[in-house]
């Protein structure tokens, strides 16, 4: 693959990428910025009917919870763990992407599965979060929990967009487990030891760090905010 | 002479890698902080806290798009055809929040009951 960036190539005249990634790559790149306007557009219409309500529950009292601490007032620390396992997780994956760079099958393999059980721990944590929630009253159409002002909820919008934005980056992290997992078994069957590129990987890579780049919004905008 | 130094490569970036983590880290645990910091003495006041959490937001996003994602790395038209898009954000965002706040100020004062804001009485233009 020719790569390189000369002065002297006419970009758009063919037989190599202007952009100097492969097709690959560079659709990814596409569906993600299709995805992050998607994950904008909900995460604004959540915005929308924040500013448009007069009142909203208080964030640090809704999310306060951590398992096996009863009643314990914990409020961020259970989503600052989920924050780090997910962070943590992509360290891993890139660490993968940059061992397939050096056709380090051994080394991609270990930090593959490391990232497959940071994700799977992150939905662990979600699972438990939301079963929690759901224990103390709160789902699609239910708000239990009185606004900052101390006046009673008057609608569902918290519960409802606070279960929708989590639960669709719940289903992409959930998706990326997968497609991870997928890639893994073709590590292990030496697919890309035989292609002579470990690309694959990069591109489920890009993937997962978006997923983590959504999470950074969705942290902030729900429980920061 | 050329496997040593791809070598030094590989370890100088596996550096990157972490140091683009410890600062991911380190962001949040202020952001954390801040908010325990805000929650016991109330200070600093709730727009300050938040313009504070927005900035150091679009901290991590830059250094997990530039490092992780690897486009800092990438040449500009590259660079240019997926953050070019994403300037739609800046209208989406003031444009959509603006008209929820204007929602809530017409709620508020169309309520019934609300009273009606008496308006200064315009001087009749004299026609004589």
């Amino acid at each position: 693959m020719d790569n390189a960036v000369t002065a002297k190539k006419k970009w758009w005249n063919g037989g190599y990428s202007p952009f100097s990634v492969s097709y690959g790559k560079l659709m990814m790149w596409y569906f993600l910025i299709s995805d992050a306007f998607t994950f904008g557009a909900l995460l604004i219409s959540y915005g929308t009917q924040r500013f448009m309500a007069e009142a909203w529950p208080d964030p640090n009292v809704v999310f306060h919870s951590f398992p096996f601490m009863g009643h314990t007032n914990l409020p961020l620390v259970f989503v600052s763990l989920m924050t780090f396992i997910l962070i943590m997780s992509s360290v891993t994956m890139v660490l993968a992407v940059h061992a397939g760079k050096y056709m380090d099958r051994q080394g991609v393999t270990k930090w593959l599965v490391l990232t497959i059980v940071g994700g799977l721990m992150f939905l662990g944590c979600q699972a438990w979060e939301w079963t929690h929630l759901h224990e103390v009253g709160a789902w699609w159409g239910r708000n239990p929990f009185p606004n900052a002002d101390g006046s009673a909820a008057i609608s569902t919008n918290f519960t409802d967009f606070f279960f929708t934005i989590t639960g669709f980056h719940g289903l992409h992290v959930t998706s990326g487990v997968i497609l991870n997992i997928i890639v893994l078994i073709n590590v292990l069957k030496g697919t890309y030891e035989h292609r002579g590129h470990y690309e694959m990987v990069e591109k489920v890579g890009l993937y997962w760090h978006f997923v983590d780049l959504v999470w950074v919004f969705v942290f902030t905008c729900f429980y920061l905010l | 002479m050329a496997h040593t130094h791809s070598a030094h490569d590989k370890d100088a970036q596996v550096k990157v890698i972490w140091k683009t983590f410890w600062i991911l880290l380190g962001i949040t645990i202020v952001e954390v902080g801040m908010a325990f910091v805000h929650l016991y003495t109330g200070f600093p006041s709730k727009l300050w806290l938040n313009s504070l959490f927005i900035l150091l937001t679009l901290f991590k996003a830059f250094y997990i798009v530039a490092e992780f994602m690897h486009l800092r790395h990438e040449i500009k038209n590259l660079i240019m055809t997926v953050l070019m898009p994403l300037m739609l954000f800046i209208w989406f965002i003031i444009a959509f929040l603006a008209d929820g706040d204007s929602w809530k100020n017409m709620r508020k004062d169309l309520s019934p009951g609300t009273p009606v804001k008496k308006e200064a009485p315009v001087a009749a233009p004299a026609h004589h």
